[in-house]
């Protein structure tokens, strides 16, 4: 028997029927593209075949493009890299963890948030591969095979190695874990379809018949996947700030880095889903699915993490003085004063100023300020790795190497191409598949809406 | 009469309605022969009396399986296969083969439970499912039962029994 709490804030507003859950979310994928979605796709689209013109001309050129030297051999690309991995944390955080912890408001987000973190972690795996200068002579050099076919293997000591696997099963499980997800809902389009839609949702929801056997099936791998990654979701990160934290760099080698950048990207991920939530609800008209107490709930995430980032970077201030080591008090110093002293307090002023305004109440429950604070969170982000990555390798041991690093228009461009490639993949994902998962709503439908309670 | 062809079909409007249908039905002494419904409804298993899953064992199957090549994998390479000092460590550096181990479990256990299940619910992309009813992956759950599987009663006692368990609607429904 559900009990409807007089207390708790329905999760779906509007008085909304089972039917109407249905009509909501499938009108998107059945209509025609409004005016508004074409807009947005074709801009995405543009800055996609803009920046692949930064892209092509790395690829034909050589990453001589890019503004890296002798002194700074990881800038931009690294920066973007880690930038991405980290925004496609959220969505496997709120589809498992929230799972696991039985909170049942993920259910109108998480299907976007993965989709989110699946294109995220395209665009994050693209740098690396781009950064072998020539992929097409082997991508391969990556995986466990003889090196060039002979008899020498990869090295597994190596943190970079820990990436691939780490990387590529965040991906692949995500992206099960989504897929299993969509399978029941595309059976919803599917039955409300005719002709060539039909073909294609019927194969796409792999001949789901919503038997209460394969529902129960359905719910036991759920709750699997959801184990599997969550401790997934926190290595992944883990193992990214291992890069940096397993090396002798002043400012990377402290052992504080995985828990700090697996908050950070927790924080980033969250405003990410918020960006696009914010639009995505105003666009296809989902507010009664996306309310307010939703936002609020994630911007609360917001401030937990990024308080935790907070305290993170005092505390690798506090640590690197105590530890008496000449070179890592001067890379803190030098962050904060030297030369990139700019980047380091547009990082402190996004990343620990801002997100503290959302302990007001009025801030928090504002549309407005929300996604302006979330776009603030993620610039404040980009500085963070920038901070780490620059300001720690621009002061080479010794002081004749000291260097500055300059994007050239290459670097730009390429950072644009992924933006342009995850937003037409956002796109063209917000308009054929369905963007709040029915049947998970449904579910929750019973204790939040007064028509079915009745 | 054929088995698996001609079904009466319950239609219920509401969760609850339904989890005492199931249990009056099947009290009645009527076979069910499956139920649907748009999204999971907790506790209907039971009801139906179906047993637990064993999808978990096969993650843990699997995972175990993963950890084991991912280990084997390691030390062949790393030890037996082509030894060589890097940065001073034992050619078996356990340690670090933990994190790819990890990575490994969760690939394999995650995958090979899907795999699991995708085979014993037979889910395929060319699957042609039977649609009793196109509303219960929208708004309706439906109780099937096959009639000759319940050939000891009538089939007007049988929509009888559905009709007073809560069902809105009592349907024929016939495969070929």
């Amino acid at each position: 028997m559900q009990v409807t709490s007089s207390v708790r804030q329905p999760l779906v507003t509007g008085g909304k029927t089972y039917h109407d859950v249905t009509h909501d979310v499938a009108r998107q994928v059945e209509g025609k593209p409004s005016v508004g979605w074409l807009l947005a796709f074709l801009t995405a689209a543009g800055v996609l075949a803009l920046g692949s013109i930064a892209l092509i001309a790395t690829l034909w050129e050589g990453i001589g493009m890019w503004g890296l030297n002798k002194t700074i051999g990881w800038a931009w690309d690294i920066t973007n890299f880690v930038w991405w991995v980290g925004i496609g944390h959220a969505g496997t955080l709120i589809s498992a963890v929230l799972l696991l912890f039985r909170q049942k408001w993920r259910t109108s987000i998480n299907r976007a948030a993965e989709a989110m973190t699946i294109f995220a972690v395209i665009c994050a795996a693209m740098f690396p591969v781009i950064h072998m200068g020539r992929p097409w002579l082997g991508a391969y050099w990556a995986l466990p095979l003889p090196n060039t076919f002979g008899s020498l293997w990869v090295n597994f000591n190596s943190p970079l190695l820990w990436d691939v696997f780490a990387i590529s099963t965040y991906f692949s499980v995500s992206l099960v874990f989504w897929y299993i997800g969509l399978i029941p809902d595309f059976a919803t389009i599917r039955d409300r379809a005719t002709g060539l839609r039909k073909v294609i949702y019927g194969a796409l929801s792999f001949g789901w018949d919503g038997a209460a056997k394969t529902w129960m099936r359905y719910e036991s791998v759920s709750l699997i996947l959801a184990g599997l990654a969550t401790p997934l979701v926190l290595s992944v990160h883990t193992i990214v700030s291992f890069d940096f934290a397993t090396s002798v760099i002043p400012g990377w080698h402290t052992t504080i880095f995985p828990p700090y950048f697996v908050a950070g990207a927790i924080f980033s991920g969250f405003a990410m889903v918020l960006t696009l939530m914010i639009i995505t609800r105003k666009v296809f008209k989902l507010e009664d699915y996306i309310t307010i107490g939703h936002i609020e709930l994630m911007n609360i995430v917001i401030i937990i993490t990024g308080s935790i980032v907070g305290i993170a970077y005092i505390t690798e201030f506090f640590i690197a003085w105590y530890s008496g080591v000449e070179a890592e008090q001067y890379a803190f110093i030098n962050r904060a004063t030297g030369p990139y002293w700019w980047a380091y307090w547009s990082m402190m002023t996004c990343n620990v100023i801002s997100p503290q305004l959302f302990w007001f109440k009025k801030i928090r429950t504002s549309i407005v300020a929300t996604f302006l604070l979330s776009l603030v969170v993620n610039i404040g982000m980009w500085f963070e790795r920038f901070v780490i990555i620059v300001t720690s390798l621009h002061r080479d041991y010794l002081p004749s190497s000291w260097a500055m690093f300059y994007p050239t228009w290459a670097d730009v461009g390429v950072y644009l191409f992924t933006f342009g490639l995850f937003f037409t993949l956002f796109f063209l994902f917000a308009k054929f598949f369905p963007v709040i998962n029915m049947a998970e709503v449904k579910s929750v439908l019973k204790s939040s809406s007064e028509k079915v309670a009745k | 009469m054929e088995r698996d062809t001609h079904f009466i079909l319950g239609v219920y409007e509401d969760e609850d309605v339904l989890l005492h249908a199931v249990e009056q039905v099947r009290s009645s002494g009527v076979k069910i022969h499956e139920v649907f419904s748009p999204y999971p409804v907790h506790g209907l298993e039971h009801v139906l009396g179906y047993k637990r899953s064993r999808l978990p064992i096969a993650a843990f199957l699997f995972g175990l399986l993963g950890t084991s090549l991912a280990l084997t994998m390691q030390f062949y390479m790393m030890k037996f296969d082509w030894p060589m000092i890097i940065g001073g460590k034992d050619f078996a550096a356990v340690p670090d083969f933990i994190p790819v181990t990890f990575e490994m479990t969760v690939l394999l256990a995650a995958f090979g439970m899907v795999g699991v299940f995708m085979i014993s619910s037979n889910l395929k992309p060319w699957a042609q499912p039977r649609i009793f009813d196109v509303r219960i992956t929208d708004d309706k759950h439906v109780m099937a039962i096959d009639i000759a599987n319940n050939n000891a009663m009538e089939v007007d006692k049988i929509k009888e029994i559905l009709k007073s368990s809560g069902a809105s609607e009592v349907n024929n429904k016939s495969f070929e």
